[in-house]
């Protein structure tokens, strides 16, 4: 068994002391570990933006961490937006908005979605599809996705 | 891929990275925010003994003015300095180009320093710093030695950088009034690498002819290219019409573009041609458009 280095993670709002080996990414402590599987993998290099988490409150590709990098870091998944079974009003938007089809960049998409809001709570649709460009997405053609972060912005209150 | 194993190491003070870059040397590879690193340790391209995590030395993250211009920590977040108020006053031209790089997930981890130091011919940056005469400090266990930019890149993915060496801080000097800068690149999606990047800096005397420009390109050669002889064309010229042909037509000579799946090297040195007489332009109307410029 290699040697393993200690990452202490608060992961919405619950702390883990973990043992981790240096080269396991973030990502994958995320999903192996902890079991947040909402979090997904895709191409491991930076380039898909399907494993983005707010990391200290900024969005990162967790595949381009290592977890034992992010001893001390405050992390939000998408597991951290819903309150149990009641969803987050992004979630809803994307839900009413149809900004998903197979659902595999969902979970990058609403941090994205999440982290733009939180800074612009009226974003032009030019601003939101910038802060989308971040992400892949190969089923909607994006469209969906940029109605369903303006229908959140509208239904909180900030219609533009 | 998952990254291949390796010993960690995350010091809390300068002098217990530079000690151990000075046990390890070539065996060793610094991590400062990860975007170019971790990629090539998961597609097991670097097989490092070593990984020196350098994300707990606060002291490398400053940003902060430093006479006329910048001074700048090479683990400063690559938006922290887009995002500076101090850069947009100062050094427009390096939020400008900061803000090419990649999207802002990559930005928010991304360092100034690293992707200095990564040295990717078609990265935004190194020409940016070339275009402002920067210059890099390297440290090592007991000593430190400060270069120009222009010393620091010696190939795509090489650098002046020695075994044992960091790369700690850089300083940009401060532009002179009526100075002007852009940085306009042609990239095939926004936050991809740039396919051809032109920076251009022009100084404006009180008459509108150009006292002096500097021009540097990614994206065309294996290294990032300073035109001299392109901004030879503009010097106490009008920067525009014949001048400002010439001075395209000298820094497309300047490249030595290679072709890949991005473009052949012939599309390559027409895009150094078109978006060397845009970026001149740009700068020129932002010269005049300066306080305490000559011009509009």
């Amino acid at each position: 068994m290699p040697a393993t280095v200690s990452s202490h993670l608060r992961v919405n709002g619950v702390d883990h002391e973990l043992a981790v080996e240096p080269r396991w990414l973030l990502v994958d402590v995320l999903r192996d570990q902890l079991g947040l599987t909402g979090t997904h993998v895709g191409c491991e290099h930076g380039v898909c933006g399907t494993c983005t988490v707010l990391v200290d409150g900024e969005t990162a590709r967790s595949c381009l961490m290592l977890a034992a990098s992010a001893d001390g870091a405050e992390l939000l998944t998408v597991e951290g937006l819903s309150q149990g079974e009641r969803l987050h009003p992004l979630q809803e938007a994307f839900r009413q908005a149809q900004g998903l089809q197979c659902g595999f960049c969902t979970p990058g998409m609403l941090m994205l979605a999440h982290e733009l809001l939180g800074q612009n709570s009226s974003p032009s649709e030019a601003e939101i599809r910038e802060a989308i460009s971040a992400n892949l997405c190969r089923c909607t053609g994006y469209q969906g996705i940029v109605e369903a972060v303006a229908l959140a912005a509208a239904q909180a209150g900030g219609a533009r | 891929m998952k990254p291949p194993r390796f010993e960690y190491a995350a010091p809390r003070t300068l002098d217990q990275v530079l000690e151990l870059l000075a046990q390890h040397g070539e065996g060793a590879r610094v991590l400062a925010g990860g975007q170019s690193l971790i990629p090539l340790l998961n597609f097991r391209l670097a097989h490092p003994e070593l990984v020196i995590d350098i994300n707990r030395i606060a002291e490398l993250g400053y940003l902060r003015a430093d006479d006329g211009g910048l001074a700048i920590g090479a683990l400063a977040r690559q938006h922290a300095v887009e995002r500076s108020a101090e850069v947009r006053a100062r050094l427009p031209i390096l939020a400008e180009a900061v803000r090419l790089i990649g999207h802002a997930p990559i930005r928010h981890r991304g360092t100034i320093g690293g992707n200095i130091a990564h040295a990717d011919p078609a990265s935004e940056l190194p020409a940016v710093m070339l275009a402002l005469e920067a210059e890099l400090t390297l440290a090592r266990r007991g000593g430190r030695r400060t270069i120009p930019a222009e010393r620091f890149f010696t190939g795509p993915l090489a650098t002046a950088l020695a075994a044992g060496e960091l790369l700690t801080d850089i300083r940009v000097p401060g532009l002179p009034p009526r100075t002007g800068g852009a940085f306009v690149e042609m990239a095939r999606r926004a936050g991809d690498y740039a396919v051809v990047g032109v920076a251009a800096l022009v100084t404006l005397d009180e008459g509108g002819h150009c006292q002096r420009a500097r021009v540097a390109l990614c994206g065309v050669a294996p290294t990032p290219v300073r035109a001299l002889d392109a901004e030879g064309a503009l010097t106490g010229k009008m920067p525009v019409g014949a001048a400002l042909d010439e001075a395209a037509a000298r820094a497309a000579v300047a490249t030595q573009p290679a072709s890949d799946l991005h473009g052949s090297a012939e599309f390559r040195r027409k895009l150094a041609r078109h978006f060397t007489r845009l970026a001149i332009q740009t700068a020129t109307a932002r010269a005049g458009a300066r306080p305490g410029g000559g011009g509009s």
